[in-house]
């Protein structure tokens, strides 16, 4: 994970953290998450926000993210991670497209996200692929799993193929896509209050006196 | 300080050999565990609450009554009593009946249980695992409280003029403990009544702990029971000794790798690091427990796991020996030093007991037919 700032002069400071489940190096699925973070975070700095772009690599995280699910907790690395993505204003999460879905790398950590812990967040999604004919993954696959997490999802999800990198045509219909998302996931992130940061697991949410009264948490 | 083991009584194959205990072996082998731990100078012996396998202990008061007949100090507990799947009016005269047998050596450790289709089997749902604790355990309070109850709640059918028999001994409850990994809830129940607060601190980094026991006895004295640190604290801890410390780990390791719950995760070099399991000689062991006051305070019981996984008896019974010998003595004396004078021990029967300005007889004797009395009139 790296961290760089951006902008000045704005009053509020906003976090992005972006996700990327590229798997070689160099990725075009770290390179697409990329061009989307630079479309929004240029978008808030025109704004004038100030911009933490949180950059995560799921491949660095691949064994802690197997073991968290096996063990049921995160080592402490992760559970920086998870903080990271749970705490952020808006969360650009992109995959590369296996067998029709997200890679299962992408849906192992997301499994990890406590089924509240991004309720209201605003979040672009985007994948790569081998093909165009992968593009709706994004629309049945990715969009479903946010929207069950009760996330605002960008109404534009990008798909990038390898048409779409060739012969400069990240200059032409993909560039148009990924500002156009940009701009999406920037007003999701100005419209709603700056996020309190990730939650904390063992708030008393409840005081006894509900509980034994029989009211739910 | 009470030390003790606790077991899961999981019956698991030896991944050095490939051999499975029978249910009978494994039974045999958790009650040979519990008189060890009495002959080599332990505290505590508690046994689990199962009710699918690869587990054998669903009955746990038959055989902490077993091991009561053949024990003089040993103090008998469970890890967990599942308060959830348990009728509490059954939990009531089921304990009651062991302690009066055991002479007061018994105390309880309550859990909600976390294999999901359980809850079904006892005609309950895991969804309302929180509610279930709530309400289950206020009545158990009750029943070993109040001679003659008439409840009603959301999860069992009502009760009018129940009296739950046989009254506790010396008309003073069990002690009980509450344990919970990762539940805020459960730990403010603890804190409510003043009970105590079990942290696993088996599977979970050490700052889940810290936080959980943190919260317990905060709300602790909140709800005025005393200062946070005169809070009631127990303590789960995993160990395999060896003399020499690379034997240890190179023997433990087979074990850890193909354990339940956490096998074929992480190393067991991360597993060490990030939770307080500790493979190694038993001045590490002493180092590493020693090291947990440092995160929970004070506390009152440390209970250890040294029978899981597949390990043979044999080599339960030289770990208990470790502990016996060298490690708890140690912890024993090195705690006592610290442990400043307004800190309390853990609650056994007797200080109960004295608490309560002494004990008398709760025998609730049966409605006179000639004079029509109602028992609570009878006393």
């Amino acid at each position: 994970m790296t961290r760089s700032d951006a902008g000045g002069g704005g009053t509020t400071r906003r976090t992005l953290a972006v996700v990327s489940a590229g798997l070689s190096q160099p990725s075009s699925t770290r390179l697409l998450a990329d061009q989307l973070a630079a479309a929004t975070r240029d978008e808030l700095v025109r704004h004038g926000e100030q911009v933490d772009l949180r950059l995560i690599e799921l491949r660095e995280h691949a064994h802690d993210i197997v073991n968290h699910v096996l063990t049921g907790f995160p080592s402490e690395s992760l559970r920086q991670v998870l903080d990271d993505v749970t705490g952020a204003d808006g969360l650009i999460a992109v995959s590369p497209i296996f067998n029709a879905s997200y890679s299962g790398l992408f849906k192992s950590f997301f499994d990890l996200v406590d089924a509240d812990a991004l309720g209201g967040r605003a979040v672009l999604i985007g994948a790569t692929g081998g093909t165009a004919r992968h593009s709706l993954a994004l629309e049945h696959a990715l969009r479903p799993m946010f929207t069950y997490l009760r996330a605002v999802v960008a109404p534009t999800a990008v798909f990038a193929a390898p048409e779409d990198w060739a012969g400069g045509a990240v200059d032409g219909a993909l560039r148009a896509r990924i500002d156009r998302a940009g701009r999406e996931l920037a007003e999701l992130v100005r419209r709603s209050a700056p996020s309190s940061g990730p939650a904390d697991p063992f708030a008393l949410t409840t005081s006894f006196d509900q509980l034994l009264g029989g009211q739910d948490t | 300080m009470q030390f003790g083991v606790f077991t899961v009584g999981d019956v698991t194959v030896d991944p050095t050999n490939g051999r499975e205990p029978t249910e009978r072996e494994r039974i045999k082998a958790m009650v040979t565990i519990a008189l060890k731990a009495e002959e080599v100078g332990l505290d505590v012996f508690a046994t689990g609450e199962h009710h699918n396998p690869p587990f054998v202990p669903s009955s746990p008061t038959t055989m902490l009554g077993w091991i009561a007949a053949r024990t003089e100090r040993l103090q008998l507990s469970t890890a967990t009593t599942l308060i959830t799947t348990n009728d509490p009016v059954k939990i009531a005269e089921d304990y009651a009946m062991l302690q009066h047998l055991a002479d007061g050596r018994v105390d309880l450790m309550m859990g909600r249980g976390n294999t999901g289709p359980v809850y079904p089997w006892f005609g309950q749902d895991i969804r309302n695992g929180i509610p279930l604790a709530i309400e289950n355990y206020d009545l158990l309070r009750r029943l070993w409280r109040e001679d003659v109850v008439d409840w009603k709640g959301k999860f069992r059918t009502p009760l009018q003029s129940f009296t739950s028999t046989p009254r506790p001994l010396d008309g003073v409850p069990p002690f009980v403990w509450h344990g919970s990994i990762r539940s805020p809830e459960i730990a403010e129940q603890a804190a409510y009544y003043g009970d105590g607060f079990f942290a696993n601190h088996i599977f979970w980094p050490a700052e889940h702990t810290q936080r959980m026991v943190g919260l317990y006895r905060q709300r602790f004295e909140h709800y005025g029971h005393g200062s946070a640190d005169q809070a009631i604290v127990g303590l789960g801890g995993q160990v395999f000794m060896r003399r020499n410390s690379q034997d240890a780990v190179r023997e433990f390791r087979p074990y850890f790798d193909n354990a339940p719950v956490y096998g074929h995760g992480p190393s067991l070099e991360e597993f060490t690091a990030q939770t307080p399991l500790t493979v190694g000689s038993p001045q590490q062991v002493i180092d590493r427990t020693l090291s947990f006051r440092d995160y929970v305070g004070d506390y009152q019981r440390q209970l250890f796991l040294i029978d899981h996984a597949g390990l043979p008896l044999k080599t339960v019974l030289e770990q208990l020996d470790l502990l016996g010998e060298e490690v708890v003595p140690v912890l024993r004396k090195e705690f006592e030093s610290l442990r400043p004078a307004h800190v309390p021990l853990a609650p056994t029967h007797a200080s109960l007991l004295a608490a309560a300005g002494g004990g008398s007889d709760s025998t609730v004797h049966a409605v006179d037919d000639v004079t029509g009395r109602a028992p609570e009139q009878t006393r």
